[in-house]
């Protein structure tokens, strides 16, 4: 690590001299209970870890599967039957399961009572709470697999899932309206945290970034996912008894479904996404060494996103018989949210100009959020265009663009904080040079895999279908390579992370000379998180005051 | 380490944290102060509070959309509903919210036993709203009116045939009437699913109370339960006018 940064202007602490903590929040208990029971954050943040790990690499089995089947044009691998509930499966666990409690169920755990200065978040038992609903929800989805899987697509589309399947839709949505009230406990933990125990001198606008974005991410959990529970319990009563509220034969509307699904489920991209944005903003000031430029324009771009995302439900609809009036005013709207989303990415590349940049592995995942992200926004704009819209909706480019936004955004987000966190986490430091090349690889894997969608999509390519015309084998082939070297990428910090735990550099408290309060305590940090509650004297992103108050303490670098 | 911390002086830091308080049991470490952890609790609860009107808030669109497509299925299937006993249970609940409201009240100049006359007063009007509307769903359940495969429409196309004084629907119409019970039966039972979900919290605090936990000023969990009683009152108070006076209009 210290030849990567040697030649820059930047002095990173010398490691060599850094010491574990005798004891901390990982060592203060033993026992499988002293984890199951606990009600530190930190140690709830582990558990989101470990699970969330867990369903992602299943959720990529799926992607897998469904790039093996599409190698051929035809349906050779699997019936086409099967072939649905692989990519239903794929869905409904890398949204509900991975993507949404990812980054605030583990990074926002551990480090939002860090960041404020707290000793935990302000409900401790609903946050372990959250978690064992998590875990119901999840077991209960992968009930729905094991008993024989589940084909609506994750959208569980009326009244194809109401009256026409024969799978296990309604344990399916019962697992996912279990897994939505995990993420409103933790919606409600996040707002009263943050609103109601700062530190002394915390004012909003001297919080970091990472906080507005789960600030607003978990407004729109709090307002979005009660939505979607109504939703999906109309749809098991329907199933069930036959009432008839999406049922035109009885005088119900299919298209009332739409719109109650797409309320939560569009502002759900947003909170997949929002907490993303929050991870890149302190990795590129840290790796800057600057303040982010446009401080305010960035917090309150965070808040535009979550309000905005509640009125563009509709571009989801466009074909569906909606009113072209209606549709008219919501691609408006979905041009707009594109407007505070520029304004971040815009405002980080300021940041980097004339930065004291350095390329560790958190920034070199963030380059490739900030790549990705901007192509997948754009996309975004082609489709909120009604006549674009019209030719591509249904398309592999739609299946393109959300990757790119939320793969290409939230996942590599997710691991830019991982990697960027990982010393204040474990107090160890992860190999530095195997881990570039996690990222690049993810990088060029990924590219691999969706930028021949965006073709195949254009070319008239329809999504969720086993076979296709021959002559889109070239791209296809292209995408499941891309899929493979992604897997790859993926499978790699699985593994050296693991293998950092024991073997690891110690990391000692401040390895980044980051300047978050969090960085200011011990690797890891003590179960109570600050033996005397911290004043925040300073602006945030103050890396004067940091030198300074280095340069006063010079014998406590571990 | 306690040096790498972002604080000044401890010494600064004592001086801000000494407070007027009388440090409960009750008060949990991560909170600086108890005035805090009543605070944060509080707050939690209007929050959850929010996310229960979203969660409402999806149902009462879907009625808005319906009644303005089924307009006269609506009337004639609200005319089947009981008005009186509709009146008389709004008026159980709005008691049942005045007690509890004077629960917290008693908690708060804690008075032990007039919180746990209270609270008890606050469960039994909750049982005597649930034995009602039991009644009411049991004579829809007579009625074939519970939406679903056994649903029966004559009733509003031969009103007649029944000895009600109504128009009779045409068919198509007349089988709208069944979103209209399906409506009432989402919303009155999720509501009633609430208080029943309530009753139980009630209980909770009553033994607890009976304990005295809440007459040494900790007065949390009774505050913040009154607050979820009253959204419910809040519901009902919304649900009654919707679901049994759409037809007491001016213009009808």
């Amino acid at each position: 690590m210290s030849t990567a940064i040697g030649n820059t202007i930047v002095s990173l602490p010398d490691q060599s001299t850094a010491q574990l903590p005798k004891r901390h929040y990982i060592n203060n208990e033993y026992g499988l209970l002293s984890w199951l029971l606990t009600e530190d954050h930190k140690r709830i943040a582990l558990l989101y870890l470990f699970s969330v790990t867990f369903f992602f690499f299943i959720g990529g089995a799926f992607a897998g599967l469904i790039r093996l089947e599409l190698l051929t044009p035809q349906p050779d691998l699997v019936a086409a039957d099967t072939y649905n509930k692989f990519f239903t499966m794929h869905g409904l666990i890398m949204i509900f399961l991975f993507l949404v409690p990812s980054i605030p169920g583990v990074l926002g755990n551990f480090l939002i009572p860090l960041m404020i200065g707290a000793k935990d978040l302000a409900f401790p038992k609903l946050n372990l709470l959250s978690w064992y609903v998590y875990m119901a929800g999840g077991t209960l989805t992968l009930a729905a697999l094991v008993l024989g899987g589940v084909d609506t697509g994750w959208t569980f589309t009326t009244p194809l899932s109401t009256h026409y399947l024969n799978t296990h839709v309604i344990t399916a949505a019962m697992a996912i309206f279990i897994t939505g009230f995990s993420s409103i406990l933790t919606g409600i933990n996040f707002i009263v945290t943050i609103h109601r125990m700062r530190c002394p001198g915390m004012t909003w606008f001297r919080m970091p970034l990472f906080l507005w974005s789960h600030y607003a991410a978990s407004l729109l959990m709090v307002l979005g996912t009660p939505v979607l529970a109504t939703t999906l319990v109309l749809v098991a009563l329907e199933r069930l008894f036959g009432i008839g509220i999406f049922d035109p034969a009885k005088g119900g509307d299919p298209l009332l479904f739409q719109h109650l699904f797409w309320f939560y489920s569009h502002p759900a991209v947003y909170i997949m996404i929002l907490p993303g944005m929050g991870v890149v903003s302190e990795v590129i000031s840290t790796f800057s060494r600057k303040r982010i430029f446009g401080y305010t324009a960035v917090a309150f771009s965070s808040v535009a996103i979550a309000l905005f995302g509640f009125f563009v439900w509709e571009h989801h609809m466009f074909i569906m018989g909606v009113s072209s009036y209606s549709a008219l005013v919501f691609s408006l709207l979905t041009m707009l949210v594109a407007v505070p989303s520029a304004i971040k990415i815009f405002n980080w590349a300021f940041t980097l100009q004339k930065g004291s940049i350095t390329f560790e592995t958190p920034m070199l995942y963030c380059f490739g959020f900030m790549g990705l992200f901007t192509i997948g926004g754009l996309t975004g704009v082609f489709l909120g265009s009604l006549g674009m819209d019209i030719h591509l909706t249904e398309t592999y480019f739609v299946v393109a663009h959300f990757h790119f936004v939320m793969v290409g955004g939230g996942l590599m987000a997710f691991l830019a904080g991982i990697h960027f966190w990982w010393p204040k986490m474990t107090g160890r430091m992860y190999p530095e040079t195997i881990s570039k090349l996690a990222a690049v690889t993810t990088f060029i894997g990924f590219n691999l895999t969706f930028l021949p969608q965006f073709v195949l999509g254009y070319l008239g390519l329809p999504r969720r279908y086993a076979a296709y015309p021959p002559e889109f084998q070239v791209l296809n082939v292209l995408s499941t390579a891309g899929a493979t070297v992604l897997g790859f990428g993926y499978m790699l910090p699985l593994l050296y992370l693991a293998w950092s735990l024991k073997y690891g550099a110690i990391a000692g408290s401040n390895p980044w000379q980051a300047t978050g309060l969090e960085w200011q305590i011990a690797s890891p940090p003590p179960t109570e998180n600050f033996t005397e509650i911290p004043i925040m004297d300073h602006e945030v992103y103050d890396y004067e005051w940091l030198a300074n108050k280095t340069k006063k303490e010079v014998t406590t670098v571990g | 380490m306690d040096s790498a911390l972002a604080t000044t002086d401890p010494a600064d830091l004592h001086a801000g944290q000494e407070h007027g308080h009388v440090s409960l049991p009750q008060h949990r470490h991560h909170f600086e102060t108890v005035e805090q952890q009543r605070e944060a609790g509080s707050f939690g609860m209007w929050l959850f509070l929010l996310t229960e009107i979203m969660f409402f808030g999806g149902m009462f669109l879907a009625y808005l959309l319906y009644r303005n497509w089924y307009y006269p299925a609506f009337v004639v299937a609200s005319n089947q509903l009981s008005v009186r006993i509709g009146t008389i249970n709004t008026m159980v609940l709005i008691t049942s919210g005045f007690c509890m409201a004077i629960g917290v009240w008693a908690a708060e100049v804690r008075r032990r036993s007039l919180l746990v006359a209270m609270l008890v007063t606050t469960t039994l009007l909750g049982v005597l709203f649930l034995s009602l509307k039991y009644g009411e769903y049991h004579e829809k359940y007579e009625l074939h009116h519970i939406p679903g495969n056994n649903f029966n429409i004559s009733m509003f196309t031969n009103p007649a045939g029944y000895g009600i004084k109504e128009a009779p629907l045409p068919p198509d119409m007349a089988q709208k009437t069944q979103v209209f019970f399906f409506l009432y039966f989402a919303m009155t039972g999720m509501h009633a699913l609430h208080m029943i979900i309530g009753l139980g919290i009630l209980c909770w605090l009553i033994s607890r109370a009976r304990r005295g936990d809440f007459s040494a000023g900790y007065v949390a969990p009774v505050e913040n339960f009154a607050l979820y009683w009253h959204f419910i009152d809040v519901v009902w108070l919304f649900l009654y006018p919707l679901l049994y006076l759409i037809n007491r209009h001016p213009m009808h």
